[in-house]
């Protein structure tokens, strides 16, 4: 199995990913320039956190436009698995990979902590090696981490079961002091209708050491590689 | 021909900036301040000389970059 880690100008969380697939995962990994636009070797594609293009016109706007985007449009479509950490979920919405957006955060303030996310269902291939109902602590870090969508995305999101993070207190209770952006219904990542798409605010790749202060990030990767091994 | 461009957001859509802005506002002693919206405005030269193929081309511009159309709406000016 091969991963790629795609870099846009102001990626910052590159390395991160890059790092954790070679070294826990343990499989081969390329970055991927955007403007490559030649996916064809690769069986996961991750869109890592940080500030594409500055977070100019939208948060992740100007890199969904990007060449590489297109590809990854193609890719997904094949039901190849795509993963959009923070930035990388911001750029996912507005390609249009997953619905709704993600809007400044409720107290305006950059959030720069760890959290608590329960985990809401275990059917994706980035969750099959977790419980659900059980508790990651994993970091966030944004300004722009504020889910919104309308009414009728919501119910389809919740019907399809597809929110598969939500925040939480330590005890996995949702409620306003635990949702550290006011996302809606304390949405911290959805999947796509095929499940093959996923994005999430908070970071899993830096949390993957017990010296970075959490190492629940793990199980997230383990899930992918087991769902790339039983591909196989 | 210039097109002008206000992009807004939704009426549903909270907008915690505008909530900032109209405190401010309303510490420097402005009262009577219903409510805030925070919006962007572009202006984006066109080499079209025609009206109606510039205010076409500034439409799509406006639905397919310059505004998310699940958050935010827009208007388009054209001025020769």
């Amino acid at each position: 199995m091969k991963f790629g880690v795609i870099v846009f100008p102001g990626s910052n969380c590159d390395h991160d990913a890059y790092h954790v697939i070679s070294k826990h995962v343990g499989q081969p990994v390329d970055f991927i320039w955007h403007r490559d636009t030649d996916l064809s070797t690769y069986d996961a594609v991750i869109i890592p956190g940080g500030f594409s293009y500055g977070d100019y016109l939208r948060a992740g706007a100007l890199a969904s436009f990007s060449p590489v985007m297109a590809s990854v449009k193609e890719f997904a479509a094949q039901g190849r698995l795509v993963l959009g950490i923070c930035n990388g979920f911001q750029i996912l919405c507005e390609a249009g990979l997953l619905p709704g957006a993600l809007i400044r955060n409720r107290d305006l303030h950059f959030v720069c902590r760890h959290v608590h996310v329960r985990v809401e269902t275990v059917d994706t291939p980035f969750t099959g090696e977790l419980r659900k109902g059980e508790v990651l602590h994993l970091p966030v870090a944004h300004a722009e981490g504020n889910y919104v969508c309308d009414d009728e995305t919501f119910a389809e999101l919740e019907r399809e079961g597809r929110v598969v993070f939500r925040y939480c207190d330590e005890r996995g209770e949702t409620n306003p002091e635990s949702n550290p952006n006011g996302s809606r219904s304390a949405i911290a990542g959805i999947c796509s209708r095929g499940r093959n798409v996923l994005g999430l605010m908070p970071h899993p790749e830096r949390a993957c050491e017990d010296l970075l202060g959490s190492s629940d990030g793990r199980d997230i990767f383990r899930s992918l590689a087991a769902t790339l091994a039983a591909r196989a | 021909m210039k097109a002008k461009v206000y992009v807004t957001l939704k009426s549903g859509v909270l907008d915690p900036q505008g909530k900032a802005i109209q405190h401010s506002v309303e510490l420097l002693g402005y009262g009577g301040i219903a409510d805030v919206r925070q919006g962007k405005y572009f202006e984006v030269a066109l080499e079209e000389t025609d009206e109606a193929r510039a205010r076409e081309t500034a439409e799509r511009m406006a639905k397919d970059v310059l505004s998310n159309p699940v958050i935010e709406d827009y208007r388009v000016e054209i001025e020769a």
